[in-house]
Formats: C-alpha cells, sequence, structure tokens
C-alpha cells in the first residue's frame, strides 16, 4: 500500500508541476512580447495568416482567459474558425503552425523519433560504460585500468559533444569510410541502417557522461567498500563478485540513479546539438527552423513538450527509485 | 591553512591557473598579439582561397601569415577570430557565473536559514530546474527578445538565470548545518537580527565553498554559451565566437578539419583547464581534505556531475 501512496503522491506533483511550468511558459512567450501574433505569423507572413493567428490567440480576451484556451487545448483540444475554414487541432494541442499550417504535436511527432532514438541510445551507451568503468576501476583501484580509465573521464568531462562528435566523423566516417556521416533512417523500415546511423551520435553524446558516470560509480563503489556490511558478507566467504554485484552497486547505484533523473534534462539539450551535427532532423532541428522563421507557436510547444517529457521521465525516474530504495518512501 | 601552499603542489591545478591565465591575456591583449602579423578578425582575404571557397595550401591555409590558415569562404585570419573569440567566451563565462552564483547565494542562503514554506518552495523550484531541460529553454528565448537588444548581454542574462539553481542549493545545505553552530546561536541570542547572521555570521562561512563552485561552473558556461552560439542563437556574426565558428564548420571539415580543430582546441582546453584548477582548488578549500581526501572529491563529484555540463 506503502508503495501505491508513494506514486499516487509523486504523480499529483508532477501534475502540479507541469500546470506551473505551463503558465510560466505561456506568459514568458506569449504574454510578454508586444506582438505575439506577429511572431505567430512567420516569415514572411501573410495578412490572412496574421488575422488567424490573433484570432486563435485570443488575443480579445483577457490574459487568463488566453491562458485558460491554451491549457484546455492540451487537455482537451481547440478548434476556431468557422465553416470550411475551421482549424481543428485536437488534444493534446501545443499550438498551431500557421505557416506550415499544421498542428504543432503533429510536427513533434513527426520529428521526435529522430531525437528520442538519438537519447535513449546514448543514455543506455553513457549508464552502461559509465557503470562498468566505474566497477572496473574501483576493483582494480590504484591500478592501470583505474588509472587510465580517470584519465579519460577528466579529459571527458572537458570536450563538448559536437565536438566528439565532429572527430568521430572525421575518423569513422570520412577517413576510415566505416559509418555515415549523418543522416537519418527510420527504424520501421531500415533497422540495419538505423543503428548504423545512429552509432557515432551515441558515442558522441554518451562520451561525457560516461565519464562522469565513471568517475560517480567508482567513488560511491569504494565508499560501500569501506563500509562493515561489505566486510560481514567478505567474511561470511561470499564470492568477491557477489559482495561486488549485490552488495556494493547495489548500494552505489543509488546516487547514479539521482543523478541520472537530473541528467534527462541535458539529455535532451544534447541530442538537440547531436542532431546539427549528424543533419538529423529531429525536434532540435525543428526548434532552429522555427527561430529563423519566426514560428513562436512551434517554438513553445517544442520547449512545452520537453519540458513536459522530462517532468514526466523524472516521476518514472523516481518512482523506480523509490523501488530500489526503501528508504525514499517512508520520506 | 594556507591555500596557495596547497595549490603550488597540485601539478593539474597549476597547470590549469597558468592556461587560463594564458588565455585571459590573450583575450585581453587580442589586438596586440594580432597586430604582430597586421591581421584582424574581420578583414577578408579572397586571394587565400580557391575556387571552391576553400582555403589554399597546407592545413586550411597556414602559412607566415595566418598562423592558423583562414577561414573557408571569406578567407578571415583565423588565428585572430580564435583569439579574439575568446573575449566573448571569456566575457559571458564569467558574467554569467556571477550572476548564477548571486541569484543562487540569495536563494540558498535565506532558504537554508528562514526554512519553512518559503525553504520548502525555494527547493521545490531548485529541483524542477535543475533537471530542467534548460538548453531548449534558451533556445526558444532568443527567439521572443527583440532583435535590437544587445545578444551578448542576452546570453550573460540568459545562460545566468539557468545556472543559480546548483548554487542554491550547495549553499542552502551548508547553511542548513551552518545555523545550528555555536556562534550562530549565539550572535542570535545577543539580539543579532537577520541580516547581521546572514551577511556576517553566514555568508563568510560559504565563502570558500561559492568560490570553488564559481570555479567550476564557468567553464559550465563558456560550453552553454559556446553550444548555443553553435545551433546559431548565440553571438551573432561578425563577432568572433569559438562556438558559432566550430558551428561553420560542420560544413567544411571533412575537407579543411583545421577550421574545427583550432577553436575546438581552444574550447577543450580553457574548459579542461578551468575544471583543473577548480578541482585543485576545491582540495586546497577543504580543511578536511588531508583526512579525507577521497571521500571529499566522490561527494563533490556528485553535486559536480549534475553541474558542469550545463550543455552537452
Amino acid at each position: 500500500m506503502r508503495i501505491a501512496r508513494y506514486i499516487a503522491f509523486r504523480l499529483l506533483g508532477v501534475v502540479i508541476v507541469l500546470l506551473v511550468v505551463t503558465a510560466i511558459t505561456y506568459v514568458i512567450f506569449y504574454l510578454l512580447p508586444s506582438n505575439p501574433a506577429q511572431l505567430s505569423c512567420g516569415k514572411p507572413c501573410t495578412p490572412e495568416n496574421l488575422a488567424r493567428a490573433k484570432e486563435y490567440l485570443g488575443l480579445n480576451l483577457p490574459w487568463y482567459g488566453q491562458l485558460w484556451e491554451f491549457l484546455k487545448g492540451i487537455v482537451v483540444g481547440r478548434s476556431f474558425g468557422a465553416g470550411t475554414g475551421t482549424i481543428v487541432c485536437s488534444a493534446p494541442c501545443l499550438g498551431y503552425s500557421f505557416q506550415l499550417s499544421t498542428p504543432v504535436t503533429e510536427l513533434i511527432l513527426t520529428h521526435f523519433p529522430v531525437t528520442a532514438s538519438i537519447a535513449v541510445g546514448a543514455a543506455v551507451l553513457w549508464l552502461v560504460t559509465g557503470v562498468l568503468g566505474g566497477t572496473i576501476a574501483a576493483v582494480r583501484r590504484g591500478k592501470g585500468a583505474d588509472k587510465a580509465i580517470m584519465t579519460v573521464a577528466i579529459a571527458g568531462v572537458s570536450a563538448p559533444a559536437y565536438l566528439v562528435g565532429m572527430l568521430l566523423i572525421l575518423l569513422f566516417g570520412f577517413r576510415l569510410g566505416w559509418l555515415p556521416t549523418g543522416g537519418y533512417e527510420p527504424l520501421t523500415e531500415d533497422p540495419v541502417g538505423w543503428f548504423l546511423h545512429l552509432i557515432l551520435p551515441w558515442c558522441a553524446l554518451a562520451f561525457i557522461s560516461a565519464a562522469v558516470y565513471a568517475r560517480l560509480t567508482r567513488g560511491e563503489l569504494l565508499e560501500q567498500f569501506g563500509q562493515d556490511y561489505v566486510r560481514t558478507a567478505r567474511a561470511k566467504g561470499l564470492t568477491e563478485r557477489v559482495v561486488v554485484v549485490r552488495h556494493g552497486l547495489r548500494n552505489a547505484l543509488i546516487p547514479v540513479v539521482t543523478i541520472f533523473g537530473l541528467d534527462l534534462g541535458t539529455l535532451l539539450g544534447g541530442a538537440v546539438i547531436t542532431e546539427r551535427v549528424f543533419s538529423m532532423q529531429g525536434i532540435g532541428s525543428l526548434l532552429i527552423t522555427a527561430i529563423g522563421t519566426l514560428d513562436l507557436q512551434v517554438v513553445v510547444g517544442v520547449t512545452l513538450f520537453s519540458a513536459i517529457l522530462i517532468a514526466v521521465a523524472n516521476v518514472i525516474v523516481d518512482i523506480v527509485y523509490g523501488i530500489i530504495d526503501p528508504r525514499v518512501r517512508a520520506a | 591553512m594556507n591555500v596557495w601552499n596547497h595549490l603550488r603542489r597540485d601539478p593539474w591545478a597549476l597547470a590549469g591557473i597558468v592556461v587560463v591565465l594564458v588565455f585571459v591575456l590573450a583575450a585581453i591583449f587580442a589586438p596586440l598579439i594580432t597586430g604582430i602579423n597586421g591581421q584582424n578578425p574581420y578583414s577578408y582575404h579572397l586571394g587565400a582561397l580557391d575556387s571552391n571557397g576553400s582555403p589554399k595550401g597546407f592545413g586550411g591555409g597556414i602559412s607566415w601569415q595566418h598562423w592558423f590558415g583562414v577561414e573557408p569562404l571569406t578567407g578571415r585570419d583565423l588565428f585572430s577570430i580564435v583569439v579574439y573569440g575568446g573575449r566573448v567566451s571569456i566575457t559571458v563565462g564569467v558574467l554569467a557565473t556571477v550572476i548564477a552564483v548571486a541569484l543562487g547565494v540569495l536563494v540558498g542562503i535565506t532558504a537554508g536559514y528562514f526554512g519553512g514554506w518559503y525553504d520548502r518552495i525555494a527547493s521545490r523550484v531548485v529541483d524542477v530546474m535543475l533537471g530542467f531541460p534548460s538548453l531548449i529553454f534558451m533556445i526558444s528565448l532568443t527567439a521572443i527578445v527583440a532583435a535590437s537588444f544587445p545578444r551578448p548581454v542576452l546570453m550573460v542574462l540568459i545562460i545566468g538565470f539557468f545556472g543559480w539553481p546548483a548554487v542554491a542549493r550547495v549553499v542552502r545545505g551548508q547553511v542548513l548545518s551552518l545555523r545550528q553552530r555555536t556562534y550562530v546561536v549565539a550572535s542570535q541570542a545577543m539580539g543579532a537580527g537577520s541580516a547581521h547572521v546572514l551577511w556576517r555570521q553566514l555568508l563568510p562561512n560559504v565563502g570558500s565553498t561559492i568560490i570553488v563552485y564559481a570555479t567550476i561552473l564557468i567553464p559550465a558556461m563558456i560550453g552553454t554559451e559556446a553550444a548555443l552560439s553553435f545551433l546559431g542563437v548565440g553571438v551573432p556574426p561578425p563577432t568572433p565566437s569559438w562556438g558559432r565558428t566550430i558551428g561553420n564548420a560542420v560544413a567544411w571539415f571533412s575537407t579543411d578539419p583545421a577550421y574545427l580543430l583550432f577553436p575546438g582546441g581552444a574550447l577543450f582546453f580553457i574548459t579542461l583547464a578551468f575544471n583543473a584548477f577548480g578541482d585543485g582548488l576545491r582540495d586546497a578549500l577543504d580543511p578536511r581534505v588531508n583526512r579525507r581526501r577521497s571521500r571529499r572529491r566522490q561527494s563533490a563529484t556528485t553535486t559536480e556531475a549534475a553541474t558542469t555540463r550545463a550543455a552537452g
């Protein structure tokens, strides 16, 4: 029962956070600028689109009315205009691009698989290599492997993902010709091509974080190895592997999970940068293009989408955390 | 304890501070340094390019006139661009850090000291902001600010604003333990007001934490500026910027790797140098460092992991 209560509390918390974040985003992007309709209209802006943007934003309403319409659009969808010209933006409606004549949610959904492919694969790669590298370094403390891993980790922390990515393209793409230098193949159409196109982006994005996680895992593991319960486990005659994995690693991973939750936002930002290096059309390229063409609807949609995504992902991490570590539930 | 004595025995930290000083001096004296060869980052040298716009000759056109070669399409001197680019990176990095630290200390110290509902709200905001996709928010914010607003100032404000939660969290944690100390309790008992306790008792005692944090934040801020400029929403041309040059290099680096390697190397080395110095400073300012060196390093890494990579 306690775990159910814990999950319920977390979900309630995230709903409040999402409401506040959405409201703040709306205020910043639609209420502060002097002419949000002009910014939503795009470049070039036709008078017809400008009129539609004004109507859509509900500029005749007071600010709380506009916010209410916007929130309602996200939950139940909205439509505007009349007769044959009616535009329907079904829930979750994050805005409507007058320039592309497409609901923003639809634009995001077509671009998101690219970004998600980069982000999820990179996260798996960095967690696995980071935890593995840190464990090896901790078990072989002071030996060559430890020093090598820690040196790479220090250098890795200082190398931005796009720099690593471009060096990887230079070496494996142009020089050796082993892997594609950019682009994206949908997973559903060409799984092998999908994988081949993503190897370098994954490595580029995972490099820094793998380094940080290796440092973190090593430190936490060494701390656990100094604890009495590890000595007891060894004294009981358990094999070294069981001591390291079941006793040491299980406790050492708790702070790693915490940091991972905090890093999800950075991960998404990193994926956006990586897209640009590998000329992939994900939500990052959608956002940057929208800024270039002054399509505020898309800009706000992408921003809100990423905020919602991260908030929800954080709740999932929190719940996993509560399952791994019973102490969290009690708090 | 003498901080300098400690730092002197840490070769990584020493190398770090030397490299940082070299970059800072190069940025300050950029006109003098590039003037040795009569170069500047703005003049076009179309004669140094072939008909495709690629630099002629070895290593992106490295020559006695152009030490790092020239930029494709324009023929501008790459050495000058890299030297002048340090001005934007370092200025934005330092000023954004000042804003982040000022806000972070203000929120952290008051939240830790006053506690109650104010602390609960502040901590919740910090939690949410720490996990936030701030880079995407920063990119989006550049869209609604009027084009007439100076972009470097905008970079400082935006990057600085998103940097404060990490500082606030650390400062709050320290203040929570400090406010139980006898000297704080004593001065409260003697009738000292909140302002006195915050300003005269608590602030000086979180000073070393703030200094260490600021040192680690600067490279993160430099990296964020470079990332925004790389994506084309940062410092606009023709102001030289490492990030923007690296972004331009995406189209050229297969044929002209030097165009990527020089600004990229500058960005990498200044970040590494600041990180090495920050690590050393942390060890030097931590009184427990000799007894529990490895332990401190780890717990510091935990917080650092969340802050030092503001962007990819």
